[in-house]
């Protein structure tokens, strides 16, 4: 059966043939190359096509320098080498600030590069040193020098900080330190300094008008070796009885003070408080009668 | 047996050979090109003899700051508090052994005093910045190639070539990219590229206070780096996840993540 379908079926082609074209040649399109058949040669067209196609794609997507160093541009390194400077280095500033450079070199702050304070300088080191307002700046004002040295917990141990409110509170730091050797300094601060909490319950006593060398007789050298060369404390109940003891002038001038606009309370040393001491019960930092 | 080996390897080369030419055929004159440019530019610099790496002394950091604030100003990182190269966290761990971690704005304006001081067991700052890993992350998610290692071992960023698509920035597991908000490309830490090529050292390095950080060759060669990896114990940020960090601590505490 499948013989004769196949058989009627090319007739019917045939018939038709002869009914179109009469006696037209049927092999218009022949692409065959020699003895390479047509298919062939389409599929290898498609191919190099896709090639070519493929090769240009490449070309216009894939950028210029990807792949050179790795799966990336190489011509990014050199931009991004390139980018502008903004610090210049401490041993730029030392070009031309040798002073302040040695200066800082012999202090505590001799690990610090210039523009740790004073601000990224390669525009005032290198481009131009007199545009102005490219000149670094110079903090002045204790928050920046808190932003170091204020007293946090998680700062490591031994790192010099401070308590704000107890180191002379309000006062610039560089008032007492030079910052390019802030060491304590020869021209010491007053007691104030570090006493401060003692300093200023005395400011609002009685008491406030006493310098504190009056009671505490202090050796200059206190203020470089303060533990080595303690000041002195009044030994006595007498030394209190200069001034609170029955007898003694109330007018005139003691130890600094016009005692005619003071009223200064008097005691009878030989019956009063006892054997005790004056500061056994009284504290002369902050004496009570406000 | 034999047989199908040879097949198999005469194929390969076939395909090898064809590879080539055409690769060569399309990049030979630019590579030509670029090198010349690049000559020109920097004579000095030559990558493969570098390989650098970040000590970071947790025991020396004041957290003052100022490595955050050097590295905007050197890098032009956005102000804004939520865009940092280089940040430093303060790890605070209480009596009860609870870990609380802070960074206020990066601690560029410093560290509020904790609220009870009591009840602090202990506490440190720890500096962190991107840690260049020797298998980077990032560089292996990065869908068009923009982010890369270099051959002296630095992870760079190809702002030109960056889509900003983020994958890097979640596979970063040291949060170290931000999305930069005017380029709108991932931005991250370069070692400051443009000062180490020159010779000058990182910005965060040159203006750390207590040499905190330091940096260097991370290979054989006499650096103060090496001399840290020789001198000091070393550990690593999230070392399980084999990232290899070229960023090293040292004392640094079990808590820190």
């Amino acid at each position: 059966m499948s013989f004769l379908r196949g058989r009627l079926g090319r007739s019917k082609v045939d018939s038709s043939k002869q009914a179109v074209g009469g006696n037209s040649p049927v092999k218009k399109r022949n692409l065959s190359i020699g003895k390479v058949p047509d298919q062939a040669v389409r599929i290898g067209t498609v191919f190099i096509l896709a090639i070519g196609a493929a090769v240009a794609l490449r070309q216009h997507f894939i950028p210029e320098s990807f792949g050179e160093l790795g799966h990336y541009r190489a011509n990014a390194i050199p931009v991004i080498a390139g980018a502008k400077l903004h610090y210049a280095g401490w041993q730029k500033c030392g070009e031309c600030h040798e002073d302040q450079l040695n200066k800082k070199m012999g202090g505590f702050h001799k690990a610090l590069s210039c523009e740790t304070c004073h601000g990224p300088a390669y525009d005032h080191a290198v481009v131009d040193p007199t545009d102005t307002e490219a000149t670094p700046k110079i903090p002045r004002n204790r928050e920046f020098c808190l932003t170091c040295h204020s007293y946090l917990p998680s700062r490591p141990t031994g790192f010099p900080q401070i308590i704000e409110l107890q180191h002379n509170p309000m006062e610039p730091c560089v008032k007492c330190h030079n910052p390019h050797d802030p060491a304590a300094q020869a021209e010491a601060p007053a007691c104030s300094g570090c006493h401060g909490e003692i300093a200023r319950t005395k400011a609002i006593s009685h008491h406030s008008l006493l310098r504190c060398e009056t009671c505490h007789a202090t050796p200059p050298e206190h203020k470089e070796n303060p533990r080595q060369n303690l000041p002195k404390k009044p030994t006595n109940r007498e030394f209190c009885g200069q001034c609170h003891a029955e007898g003694t002038p109330t007018s005139g001038t003691l130890l600094g003070v016009d005692l005619s606009t003071r009223e200064i309370p008097k005691v009878d040393l030989a019956t009063h408080g006892n054997t005790y001491l004056c500061w056994q019960c009284h504290y002369p930092h902050d004496p009570e009668g406000k | 047996m034999g047989d199908k080996l040879k097949r198999r390897a005469f194929v390969r080369k076939i395909v090898e050979g064809t590879a080539s030419v055409v690769m060569l055929s399309v990049c030979g004159p630019m590579r030509s090109l670029v090198g010349a440019s690049e000559e020109a530019e920097a004579p000095a610099y030559d990558a493969t003899k570098h390989y650098y790496g970040m000590g970071v002394q947790i025991d020396k950091c004041i957290g003052c700051g100022r490595c955050a604030d050097a590295c905007k100003s050197e890098n032009n990182v956005p102000r804004e508090p939520f865009y940092f190269r280089t940040w430093v966290e303060r790890y605070v761990i209480d009596n009860e052994r609870e870990v609380h971690v802070d960074s206020p704005g990066g601690g560029i304006h410093g560290f509020p005093p904790p609220a009870t001081e009591e009840d602090v067991l202990r506490s440190f700052f720890v500096p962190k910045l991107c840690n260049h890993c020797d298998h980077p992350p990032c560089v292996q998610v990065c869908p068009v190639g923009a982010t890369f290692k270099t051959q002296d071992g630095v992870v760079l960023v190809d702002q030109d070539y960056c889509v900003g698509c983020r994958y890097c920035i979640q596979a970063c597991p040291y949060g170290a990219r931000y999305l930069h908000p005017e380029k709108h490309t991932a931005d991250k830490c370069t070692f400051c590229y443009h000062r180490i090529t020159k010779g000058m050292l990182p910005a965060c390095v040159e203006v750390c206070p207590t040499q905190a950080r330091v940096f260097g060759e991370i290979k054989g060669r006499s650096s103060p780096l090496h001399r840290l990896m020789k001198m000091e114990e070393i550990q690593v940020l999230k070392p399980e996840l084999n990232t290899e960090p070229k960023v090293l601590y040292t004392k640094l505490d079990g808590e820190v993540r």
